[in-house]
């Protein structure tokens, strides 16, 4: 870890002047990411701009249903959050299937999105990564793979995002809103994280020195039948290697609306908007979920040590519908 | 003279009765200090520089635009390092591994060998200057894929294993066989992980060398640093307080020597810490295995044919076997009897003693095909077990010092509710999961190896006991504290255990699930000689009056026998085909393990070994990338160990087994508690799936790739 | 603001305020260890993978290996060496002691502070992984073991002592959660 320079601000644009447009600079938020990477040399910044004190650590529940989620909201506050967990339960479940206790504690909402792959190749500085330096190449794909992308990867990154929280986010629409020197932005989460092409460095589409300052929930009362399902390889504190999360809303039988959410089988939370479209108006049943599970998993095209990522999706997609469906006709 | 016969103990109640850790306060408190956490003035920090290439030649190590970093004290490497004399053979009766033989040549056999120590002022400069050492190497070709059939195998007589052990013709008894069993096995490359990283303070005193390191035998990395630097043993002083965690990787290692080394041309306190990532290729690991076990059984289920082959990997440098096949030396009986240990050098790290070497694959295997066996049998595991037991060694024809097996057996299956199973598998569903159980055969090797101890009486009525001992966890502070009050018959609290300092002399380490009783044997003779001392004259002189044994003389007089710890392990998995997530829902084991000195510690010590199979059978495996020939995700994020949420209600108990050679009466309970857990747990897979998964870890991925057998719910 | 690589900082550990100057790589963990000799936070993996050095950061449970010492300014630390009453343990560390809720003790001041700040968050009515019904509607989810189990799991034991520690830290929350409740 080289030496760097710490300054801590209590204002946005305080955030923004000292970081200006130095590549060498990052915001520290809770650090259980970036303090990480620093430490395997994979993010060597000279200048860290301490965003923790900002006070971007509320969140606002709406009238009409929706919730404002500042960016330096812990993962831990959120999913305690009453409002949280009574309007898009999943959402909180998300999180709390994230990480640790302590590390809840320090990861804010704003972090959580920008976290990068736990790829072991990205992770370790002596193997060539096309994410971390272009061109090197991806070892992963004629590699260990086994918990890598199955949707929505490219010859040149088969690395998955990492996120649990996202999962629920991209499910339920939100969107991002940040701060620049030339003024304040949004981003749908749809389409906040770019395509992998062959561009995999280039995670997201947050204009350069951006700071994010929240996230929005629009209204969304299909979420509060909610649910975040995830699949890993011991029972706590690892990453998924499958996860879903779903809405589902039961109107005589018919799907009158659902939210589909994959997560850790691409680079980025992967709505399975196929799966909705396929589902909507369609009879409830593990019949339609099924289909649609295919529906949308046509599209994977796995490696041949992470196939199992297809059946595993589709078998959670149906198992969580189903539970949903069977609750809500009690 | 010290008498050092095995008579039976005169008890006055301390060994054998619960008692909380006597350095309890301080671990629960973290005033404990364990290697790392020892404050020196002008202390110096190493930081190991690995190589990233797993073959080949160092070109140049580019040591001087490091040396003008901040806070840079020195770059040691092997263009500038002291010579070490490594052509021994140390008291474990093996040769150094060559990755602690630090910067004597030019040569990388595997990726993470040590090639160089940047020692700086202060831990940040130590580390950002290790990083920015450029290092270039010739590259070599490598190989480091593991499989059955490689080419370069052969058999390897380990000290105390002969590779191969024949009785009778298999191939005429399998023939001969109604049924047969003949499956392949694996199980991967496993991590010792404790959770202290190794960490050694070396510093010159006065013409002596103070070693404060963490470790499982101080006098054991006293001697051989010893014999490294060409120094007077007795000017070598090792102490190791507090260690966190060893499970045999905590040895002579590239810590120690290198800061050893630094301190040597400094001339200043150096503090060497290796980091978790480190720790994947520099202390050793288990092996990775393949077995192939053929077991040949009469309709009834008694075997006519047993037959173990094992084949593991180790470095070019250094042959290490994991004896997986010698557990049928000893478990079953069988008219004709084949077992090969075999190794194959590849370009990987070398291998290590992990708890259990041996008998934790290897009761993976044979244990799991003894269920395949019953399976095909229709006859209950159990009864299986019961008609194959052996009245003596199944090979060695000694006779058993105490064999306890069926005892731990039949008690298991009261406790567990055994009687109630139905064999049948895929048939009990909570859910969405479906449920089983299995049941395994567990041992491990009982024995002491001689050792020094000294008792003193001091004026004020209490006694200190002085041994070379080492706590890794196990709690032997705590039992020998127990032992030395009832051969001294008096309470615990006047005597005080003072362990981990190589200049209490000669002993045993902690290691081999024999420390225990071999310090409690030393204990036991230099006490009972002061407490006749004290008999024949009550005054103490200021002083105080001190008595020392030596138990080689006694030890060696022990007859040949078939010496071992038995158990019963039993286990309760619910698995979601679906998802392929196992749960672990309950287990039982129960031992016949000696007589148990301190039952609170002595049961955490199961419990813990038993644990460790649940990581063993369902999350742990460390994946070997075939390009580079390194790790991938070397670290707690990508070599998963049990955590607290998989880990359910654990009971561990034991059956009335006093050794009746042993002064104590102790076998030894540090490594049995993993022997078989992995194979119960696997059997009750394929109780509740219909499946057997033959290749651990039992992951995700690989259950919902097998789905259920033919008979599945 | 020039930049500079390190700088004076206050930290408030234990009740007690310590002025040094940092490095600004210096984890909260190492200035604990390195420079200010509370050698009771341990270093496990150093990565935020293990749990072994959690403090108490303004009463919640972090990991300090993930922390820089120079954020921490200002902030109430409470390491392990803070956690009893004097003299008197508390009840979290008495019942580790009394179970044996440890082997090598390596991993132990991270569990036990881990435990405490746990404790703490159950009171307060957050829910976890294993929660059946998070909805606030279902009420405060009682401490079963499961929820101690998938609580404590950010704090890894390689000895293996984890059923002794649940049965620890649920007799510690016996008088605890009654407290609390009354």
């Amino acid at each position: 870890m080289r030496e760097f320079d710490y300054q801590r601000v209590t204002d946005v644009s305080g955030a923004l002047a000292l970081l200006g447009d130095d590549p060498d600079a990052r915001f520290l938020g809770g650090g259980t990411n970036l303090v990480d990477l620093m430490k395997t040399g994979v993010e060597r910044p000279a200048r860290l701009v301490d965003i923790r004190r900002l006070p971007l650590d509320r969140i606002e529940a709406g009238e009409d249903g929706g919730l404002r989620i500042g960016a330096t909201v812990t993962n831990s506050d959120l999913a305690a959050h009453p409002e949280v967990r009574r309007r898009y339960p999943a959402l909180a479940q998300a999180v709390l299937a994230g990480a640790s206790g302590q590390l809840r504690n320090m990861a804010t909402v704003g972090g959580n999105l920008l976290q990068r792959t736990r790829c072991g190749y990205f992770g370790d500085v002596s193997r060539p990564c096309n994410k971390r330096v272009p061109g090197s190449g991806c070892p992963a794909i004629e590699g260990e793979h086994h918990n890598h992308a199955i949707l929505g990867a490219s010859g040149h990154c088969v690395a998955v995002h990492p996120s649990d929280m996202g999962v629920a986010l991209a499910a339920f629409d939100a969107v991002v809103s940040y701060e620049t020197a030339d003024g304040p932005g949004e981003l749908p989460l749809s389409e906040f994280y770019l395509p992998v092409g062959d561009t995999p460095h280039l995670e997201t589409a947050l204009p350069s020195g951006a700071l994010i300052t929240g996230v929005t929930l629009p209204p969304a009362p299909v979420a509060a039948h909610s649910r975040y399902r995830k699949v890993r390889e011991r029972a706590s504190y690892a990453f998924a290697i499958g996860s879903v999360a779903a809405a589902v809303d039961v109107r005589d039988g018919a799907v009158h609306d659902v939210r589909l959410a994959f997560g850790a089988v691409a680079s980025r939370p992967w709505r399975a908007r196929t799966a909705e479209r396929t589902l909507i108006g369609a009879q409830a049943g593990a019949e339609a979920f099924a289909a649609a599970a295919d529906a949308e998993l046509t599209a994977a095209e796995p490696l041949p040590h992470n196939a199992y990522k297809v059946t595993l999706m589709r078998n959670l997609m149906v198992a969580v519908l189903t539970e949903l469906t069977e609750e809500a006709a009690r | 003279m010290t008498t050092t016969t095995a008579e039976t103990t005169v008890t006055r109640g301390s060994v054998g009765t619960p008692h909380t850790r006597v350095e309890g306060p301080e671990k629960v408190t973290g005033t404990a200090r364990y290697a790392g956490d020892i404050p020196y003035a002008d202390l110096a920090y190493g930081w190991l520089v690995l190589s990233t290439v797993a073959r080949g030649r160092i070109r140049s190590v580019e040591a001087e635009p490091v040396l003008r970093m901040p806070g840079v004290l020195g770059v040691l490497h092997h263009g500038n390092a002291p010579h070490l004399e490594s052509d021994y053979v140390g008291l474990l009766g093996v040769r150094p591994d060559p990755a602690s033989v630090v910067f004597q040549h030019d040569r990388v056999p595997h990726a993470g060998w040590p090639v160089a120590l940047v020692v700086a002022e202060t831990s940040e400069q130590a580390r950002e200057a290790a990083e920015t050492l450029v290092v270039h190497y010739e590259e070599e070709p490598h190989d480091v894929a593991f499989h059955a059939g490689h080419p370069a195998a052969y058999a390897y007589d380990a000290p105390h294993a002969p590779a191969e052990a024949t009785k009778g013709d298999v191939e005429a008894e399998l023939g001969a066989s109604a049924l047969v069993v003949d499956e392949e096995y694996s199980t991967p490359e496993e991590h010792h992980n404790p959770m202290e990283p190794h960490a050694a303070t070396a510093r010159w005193d006065g013409g002596r060398l103070e070693v404060v390191d963490s470790n499982q035998g101080s006098m054991w990395v006293a001697n051989e640093l010893a014999r490294l630097f060409s120094l007077d043993p007795s000017s070598v002083r090792v102490r190791s307080e507090h260690v966190g965690g060893g499970f045999g990787c905590k040895g002579v290692r590239a810590h120690q020597v290198s800061a050893v080394m630094a301190a040597t041309v400094l001339q200043r306190p150096v503090r060497v810490v290796l980091t978790r990532r480190q720790m994947f290729s520099l202390v050793g690991y288990r092996s990775p295995t393949t077995q192939r076990v053929r077991l040949g059984a009469d309709a009834d289920g008694r075997l006519r044919a047993l037959e173990h082959l094992s084949l593991n990997p180790t470095s070019t440098v250094f042959e290490f076997v994991e004896p997986g096949a010698s557990v049928a030396r000893v478990m079953y009986d069988a008219d004709a009897h084949h077992t090969v240990n075999r190794l194959v050098p590849l370009d990987v790290p070398t291998p290590t003693w992990m708890r259990a070497p041996g008998e934790a694959p290897g009761s993976f295997a044979l244990e799991s095909a003894l269920d395949e066996l019953a399976e095909k049998s229709g006859i209950d595991p159990i009864a299986l077990r019961v008609r194959n037991e052996p009245r003596i060694g199944p090979l060695s024809g000694l006779p058993f010092s105490s064999r306890n097996l069926l005892a731990c057996f039949q008690e298991g299956a009261r406790r567990f509710g055994w009687a109630d199973r139905d064999p049948r598998p895929g048939l009990r569903r909570d859910g969405r999961w479906l449920l089983g159980t299995g049941t395994a055969g567990a041992f491990f090797p009982s024995g002491a190896a001689p050792s020094t101890a000294a008792v003193t009486a001091q004026a004020d009525g209490t006694f200190t006991v002085r041994i070379t001992a080492a706590d890794i966890g196990t709690g032997a502070r705590t039992a020998l504290c127990l032992v030395a009050a009832d051969a001294l018959q008096v309470a615990p609290d006047r005597v005080r255990v003072r362990i981990g300092d190589s200049d209490f002399g000669q002993a045993f380490i902690a290691g081999g699930s024999m420390g225990t009783r071999s310090w409690s044997w030393a204990v036991t003779a230099a006490a009972r000689d002061l407490r006749e001392r004290l008999a024949l004259d009550g005054d103490i002189p200021p002083e105080g009056i001190t008595a020392r044994s030596d138990t080689a003389e006694a030890i060696g007089a022990l007859a040949a026998k078939e010496r071992h710890s038995f158990g019963a392990q039993f286990a309760e998995v619910a698995v979601d085909v679906t998802t392929g997530e196992v749960r672990v829902r309950r287990m039982l084991g129960i031992f016949a393990a000696g007589r148990i000195v301190n039952p609170l510690t002595a049961r955490s010590q199961l419990v813990g070994g038993m644990t460790w199979g649940i990581s063993m059978a369902l999350h742990e495996e460390a994946i070997r990338d075939a390009a580079s020939g390194g790790l991938v995700g070397a670290d707690f994020a990508g070599y998963h160990i049990a955590t607290h949420a998989d880990v359910p209600t654990i009971e561990a108990d034991w059956v009335d087994d006093t050794d009746p050679d042993d002064p104590v009466g102790i076998k030894g309970v540090g490594e049995i508690g993993i022997v078989g857990a992995a194979a119960a747990i696997a059997n009750a897979v394929w109780h509740a799936t219909g499946v057997r998964h033959r290749s651990l870890p039992i992951r995700p991925d690989r259950v919902l790739l097998a789905g259920t057998g033919a008979s599945g719910a | 603001m020039a930049p500079s690589t390190s700088s004076g900082v206050t930290l408030n550990i234990n009740g007690e305020k310590y002025t040094l100057s940092v490095d600004h790589r210096t984890t909260l963990l190492d200035a604990l260890r390195e420079r200010l000799d509370l050698t009771g936070t341990k270093k496990g993996c150093d990565q935020g993978q293990c749990g072994a050095c959690t403090v108490l950061l303004d009463g919640r449970r972090v990991v300090s290996c993930l922390q820089f010492a120079v954020a921490a300014e200002g902030r109430e630390i409470t390491t392990i060496e803070g956690v009893a009453d004097g003299d008197r343990l508390h009840p979290v560390q008495q019942a580790f002691l009394d179970l044996d809720g440890y082997q090598c003790g390596y991993c132990t001041p991270g569990q036990i502070c881990s435990a405490v700040a746990m404790l703490q968050e159950h009171a307060a009515g957050w829910p976890s992984a294993v929660t059946e019904d998070v909805r606030p509607e279902a009420g405060p989810p009682p401490l079963t073991t499961d929820e101690i189990r998938e609580r404590m799991s950010g704090n890894l034991c390689r000895c293996a002592a984890y059923v002794s520690i649940v049965d620890a830290v649920a007799k510690a929350a016996t008088p605890l959660e009654g407290e609390a409740v009354a």
